[in-house]
């Protein structure tokens, strides 16, 4: 089965006066989905990354250069990514638009590319 | 004899932040004392905050508590680097903070040590007698339980403004005072036990007795309740007969709390109740709780009503309830801890015992009592006797009377149909019992 990457564009930033049963509810949501995902076999693997933006890695005059990934907006960075398996792009954007993470930012939803063949 | 495990009221595991919070604010707040109580308020929330940022991406780890304290701690640390106020007393925080054992295995949250300590000592601490009631109902449920302010406001149907300058006053009061977090070494006194069980008390009966709104949130508080009672009914520094009777009140009174409406949310009164629907894992509870309030000589207010819960509870039907044991109950009660809401009750089981005119004589003494004033179930008791008594049109008057007091939607409607009741008989008196 075809593979697909969700990229969540944001980390959750959960507002800070939440209550404990409030973050509970919003767990129990996320988790279900998360739960259905490995139920069905379809969960390959996940991370939160870290928020302060990584490092850039590019070449300048033939030599490498490290600076600071973009910093402040967190709606600038990739906060996480799920790689699953789905038959088609229809189905790993319907799982994306089911996602409790919808309610935290865009989620940016890519097919994997074994074969190189450019999606011919 | 060993206390049986805590009743699942709610799935742990349903309120499992709510329950860790109140286990890391009270072991946190030993360590750092009263006058940082906001700084580890702060401390909990963040941890709480990054298990929700995470947990998504990683699932629940194995074993969420102890992921959660250990978090806690880094946070606990990582304030006391940063807070110049605490660099005199970092030393000596550091290690205390570093020799907190990891936390418990979900399945025995409750029943280990430090933790467990910790708890008692700050219900006991938020219910000192040195605070007014109120303040000690807010201070707990914020402290102990972890509601957030909307959150009590909501339950007591107050301004969460109101709550919120209530529980700044109270930390005020609790850091002046200079109050221990720490369990006295021969147990609590008497004074304190009762103090704390005062607010249970409390919490309870405004979960039970809800007067409007929604009811989903009013059962929580009485869960609630029954859960810090456990507390104190497992505990060495806290447990003693009265603790025992009030726990065996609370569920005797849980047990019923599904049968109290039918499907369509309409109020069924003790004698509609299908019995057989009673939870008869929390009445066989209430039975033990029983048993063991019976141990030592002690009769106190709460004996009495664990008494006059267990005799409902125990009665095969409404119609084989002991009326005359429980109206002697009653007139204990009356007798030690005399309250208006008591009287009325005992009028109850008056009219069942001595018939209906006797029940009438003993509700009309407390007409004059200003603490009923707007309390519906007196007009209303007063006119279930004038119906049993024929006198119709007099009973349709104490229903309407009921209605224009403020009550729940199942209760509006139940009030309604009795005066409905009386009123068609009004309009077509019966030949036996022409109106007066």
């Amino acid at each position: 089965m075809p593979r697909f990457m969700l990229l969540l564009h944001s980390a959750p930033h959960p507002p800070a006066d939440l209550s404990p049963e409030d973050m509970q509810r919003s767990l129990g949501k996320l988790r279900s989905w998360l739960e259905e995902l490995k139920s069905t076999g379809r969960y390959v693997v996940s991370d939160k990354l870290m928020e302060e933006g990584g490092k850039i890695v590019t070449l300048q005059d033939g030599k490498p250069m490290v600076v600071d990934g973009p910093y402040s907006e967190a709606k600038e960075i990739i906060g996480g990514y799920f790689t699953l398996r789905a038959a088609d792009y229809e189905e790993a954007v319907e799982i994306a638009r089911n996602s409790p993470f919808l309610q935290l930012g865009t989620i940016i939803v890519r097919q994997a590319d074994p074969m190189g063949c450019g999606g011919e | 004899m060993e206390p049986g495990p805590p009743a699942q009221v709610h799935l742990e595991v349903e309120h499992l932040f709510r329950h860790q919070a109140g286990q890391m604010l009270a072991t946190l707040t030993r360590i750092f004392g009263w006058e940082h109580l906001d700084l580890v308020e702060d401390v909990v929330q963040e941890a709480l905050l990054q298990a929700l940022r995470q947990w998504p991406f990683s699932g629940i780890p194995a074993n969420p508590r102890a992921w959660l304290v250990q978090v806690a701690r880094n946070k606990a640390l990582d304030a006391l680097r940063r807070r110049a106020s605490l660099r005199r007393i970092e030393q000596q925080l550091q290690a205390q903070l570093l020799e907190l054992p990891p936390a418990p295995d979900p399945a025995e949250a409750w029943n280990t040590g430090v933790f467990r300590d910790d708890q008692l000592a700050m219900i006991f601490a938020c219910c000192h007698p040195s605070l007014a009631p109120e303040a000690r109902v807010a201070l707990t449920l914020k402290v102990v339980s972890c509601l957030s302010v909307p959150e009590i406001a909501r339950a007591f149907l107050a301004e969460p403004a109101t709550i919120a300058q209530r529980l700044v006053r109270a930390k005020r009061r609790l850091r002046e005072a200079g109050i221990a977090l720490a369990l006295p070494e021969d147990g609590f006194p008497t004074e304190r036990v009762g103090s704390v069980l005062q607010v249970l008390y409390l919490l309870f009966n405004e979960g039970y007795s809800a007067h409007v709104g929604e009811n989903l949130v009013r059962e929580d508080l009485c869960a609630e309740a029954i859960r810090l009672a456990e507390w104190l009914a497992t505990h060495p520094a806290a447990a003693s007969p009265r603790v025992h009777a009030l726990l065996a009140q609370f569920y005797f009174l849980a047990a019923r709390f599904a049968t109290r409406v039918d499907g369509d949310g309409n109020l069924l009164l003790l004698e509609e109740q299908d019995r057989s629907q009673w939870d008869r894992n929390l009445l066989q509870r209430g039975l033990q709780a029983l048993e063991r309030s019976a141990e030592g000589t002690e009769v106190s207010e709460y004996h009495l009503q664990a008494g006059i819960a267990a005799v409902h509870a125990t009665s095969a039907s409404f119609a084989e309830t002991d009326w005359p044991y429980l109206l002697t109950l009653y007139d204990g009660l009356q007798a030690l801890a005399p309250s208006p809401v008591v009287a009325l009750n005992r009028a109850i089981a008056v009219g069942m015992v001595k018939g209906p005119e006797a029940g009438l004589r003993a509700v009309e003494t407390l007409k004059t009592d200003p603490a009923l004033k707007n309390y519906r179930w007196l007009p209303a008791v007063e006119a279930d006797f004038l119906r049993s008594l024929g006198r119709t049109s007099e009973a349709a008057t104490a229903y309407r009377l009921a209605l224009a007091c403020s009550c729940t939607e199942p209760e509006r409607r139940f009030l309604e149909q009795r005066w409905a009741s009386v009123a068609e008989r009004t309009a077509h008196p019966s030949p036996h019992h022409p109106p007066p």
